[in-house]
């Protein structure tokens, strides 16, 4: 049965977290729409716009788990990915706009017009179809990332150096779409989106419904990664990241194991960007600044690279945080961050979700060691 | 017989290599026969790594020739493809996955498609675990299957990476001082251990323990300063004056 091989494949552990982001998916929306505002447990639109937000960045950092996490690809151009995706869905909702423009033109967005643009340039043609830009906000970040991959692995560029290289193609790319006649709104990015799917951006039903597709989308991209590093393919990730020469010996192809993850992981990226770009409703060139892609590590790795809940947590957590000192003390968050990422990559390198199942296991020892002392029996180490 | 399998499995014909104008490998001529075991010796830096480096497409020779199994000119390919056309290789520093256990070791080895959607739809038959198992007892590492490989110690993880070579079946096995940091034992243990892999498969190793190597009881080869200072049986070669000058005498 496919369900139960599914399952033992998984584990029980990563069909809890799928079935409570789905749960949450469903759950959310109605105390945010059927419960009236004075209700207890009614959920005011503000927040689920803000951990819509979050989900996107949860998503984001999986993606940059796959492969940093199980491959050791430390890369610190992830938000290159996330911004491609987002800037697809943002030419989607460009295009919705339609002749409710400032300018009211027919077909060009405003700042084509302001522009003095007479004509839509070719590479925004089928962006007013849902599905071409559905299918671009995966296949440009994978194409990307294909090409990217492609000629860093192969040459067999690692560690600092490959790390160096992600952050100099966010950082061309952010100054590229600085670029006015890049034909992607330069400075000011795409913004004043109306409407997607033929109904309001603005209203709370959209916003929930934007909430539920995130958290399903992540509940999904969990789902994807826990099969991908719960195969033989997945172990042989974890092989590559320990000892690559050892894979390269066996007879694996190295570079094409890394392509396909790094591939993956940025089509990822590019889902979570083109759901965060209608919740926030705006995408800019800020979003290719390489701080943000640090940003992600600095997720990743308090919350635990090397599983795949450490990385949502992690973005939870300290995207939480976030929202909370830039409120009460703002100047004090970047020192609150950098203070976070120091301790962590010093007191505990697997995360706070690779110590507490750290934590686990060696109580299961101890227990199995008490229990295999009583029987007598001989201790099974855990797999 | 047809004539590719009278051809020997290994050839090495004038090779050389420098490294920043320092020949590692000078003019060296080397042919192992089907089945053969052959050990290697030679004083430290005499080029003896670096010589399975350019047989497994490590390194790429400055001059001479590399052919395998006859006309396969190892020159031409990269370390996937040579191991993928059967030889294997363990490294002089025990390399091994240490954050699977010894079992995903093997299995991670194990000679089987190496594409990435065979890996990732890849099931477990029980043919295939009934064969891991068997290579655990060889490498006498069934006690420890479960275990993670970073919790063996440093001879067993020699024993693992040996295993993982077995579970890969090449042609030709390269085994890089495998006692290196052994007990007596387990020196002991390992020559058992090759010479049993030797009965269906040819391997090389090099090593420097003379005990070790008497063992064995195969053809020697004693290299120095990159190239072949004398070959023969063990008694042969320890009594040549050249190699008791360069390397036993010291
Ligand atoms: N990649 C390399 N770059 C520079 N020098 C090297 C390289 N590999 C080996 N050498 C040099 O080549 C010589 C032979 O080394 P090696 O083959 O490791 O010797 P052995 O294994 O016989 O002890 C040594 O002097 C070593 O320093
Ligand atoms: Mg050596």
């Amino acid at each position: 049965m496919i369900s139960k091989s599914l399952f033992t494949k998984l584990g029980p552990q990563s069909i809890w977290i799928v079935a409570l982001l789905f749960l949450i998916a469903a759950v959310v929306p109605l105390l945010n729409l059927a419960l009236p505002e004075s209700h207890p447990l009614h959920v005011p639109s503000y927040l689920v716009g803000l951990f819509g937000k979050y989900l996107c960045y949860a998503m984001l950092a999986l993606a940059l788990d796959l492969v940093w996490g199980y491959c050791g690809i430390l890369s610190l151009g992830h938000g290159a990915f996330f911004a491609l995706g987002g800037y697809a869905m943002g030419m989607y909702l460009m295009r919705q706009i339609g002749t409710r423009g400032v300018y009211a033109h027919p077909t060009l967005p405003d700042f084509m017009v302001f522009l003095n643009w007479e004509e839509l340039p070719w590479f925004w043609l089928g962006f007013d179809q849902f599905w071409f830009a559905a299918l671009m906000v995966v296949a440009v970040p994978g194409l990307l990332a294909f090409v990217f991959g492609w000629f860093a692995f192969r040459s067999r560029v690692t560690g600092v150096y490959l790390s160096i290289i992600t952050q100099a193609m966010t950082y061309a790319l952010l100054l590229a779409f600085f670029r006015n006649d890049m034909g992607f709104g330069g400075n000011n990015g795409l913004t004043d989106f109306k409407d997607m799917l033929g109904v309001s951006l603005q209203s709370d039903g959209t916003r929930a419904a934007l909430f539920s597709a995130t958290a399903v989308a992540l509940g999904l991209s969990f789902l994807l990664c826990s099969l991908i590093v719960n195969s033989k393919f997945g172990k042989l990730l974890v092989a590559i990241r320990d000892a690559e020469s050892r894979a390269r010996f066996l007879g694996y192809r190295v570079e094409h194991f890394k392509l396909f993850a790094f591939v993956v992981s940025a089509m990822i990226a590019g889902v979570a960007g083109a759901l965060y770009v209608p919740q926030v409703g705006i995408i800019n060139p800020g979003e290719f600044a390489p701080a943000n892609s640090i940003e992600v590590v600095i997720w990743t790795a308090v919350g635990g690279r090397g599983t795949l809940f450490g990385p949502i947590f992690g973005a939870l957590l300290v995207n939480g945080g976030k929202s909370y000192f830039t409120a009460a003390y703002p100047e004090y968050w970047l020192f609150a961050l950098g203070g976070l990422f120091v301790l962590v990559t010093l007191f505990l390198p697997k995360g706070i979700v690779g110590v507490l199942s750290q934590l686990r296991s060696a109580a299961q020892k101890q227990l199995g060691q008490r229990a295999s002392a009583e029987t007598g029996a001989k201790p099974e180490a855990a797999e | 017989m047809s004539p590719k399998e009278k051809q020997p499995l290994l050839y090495l014909n004038g090779v050389s290599v420098s490294f920043d104008g320092f020949k590692a490998i000078n003019n060296l001529s080397l042919v192992v026969e089907r089945g053969e075991m052959r050990a290697i010796i030679g004083p430290n830096g005499a080029g003896k790594t670096t010589m399975m480096d350019i047989i497994t497409g490590k390194t790429r020779p400055d001059e001479g020739e590399v052919f395998f199994e006859g006309d396969t000119d190892l020159t031409k390919y990269d370390e996937a493809d040579i191991a993928c056309l059967g030889i294997g290789r363990k490294f002089q520093k025990p390399t091994v996955f240490e954050n699977h256990s010894v079992y995903d070791n093997l299995a991670l080895a194990f000679d089987e498609d190496r594409g990435i959607l065979a890996n990732l739809f890849h099931n477990e038959t029980r043919s295939r675990r009934g064969r891991i198992n068997e290579i655990l007892d060889t490498v006498r590492l069934s006690h420890r299957k479960d275990f993670l490989a970073s919790e063996l110690s440093h001879g067993q993880k020699q024993w693992l990476e040996i295993g993982m070579l077995l579970a890969q079946d090449p042609k030709l096995l390269l085994v890089d001082e495998p006692v290196a940091g052994m007990t007596d034992a387990e020196t002991v243990e390992t020559a058992n251990l090759l010479r049993e892999i030797s009965k269906n498969h040819s391997v090389i190793v090099v090593e420097h323990d003379m005990g070790f190597i008497r063992d064995l009881d195969v053809k020697v080869t004693c290299l120095a300063e990159g190239s072949v200072l004398s070959e023969g049986s063990l008694d042969h070669v320890a009594s040549d004056e050249k190699v008791i000058e360069s390397y036993l005498g010291r």
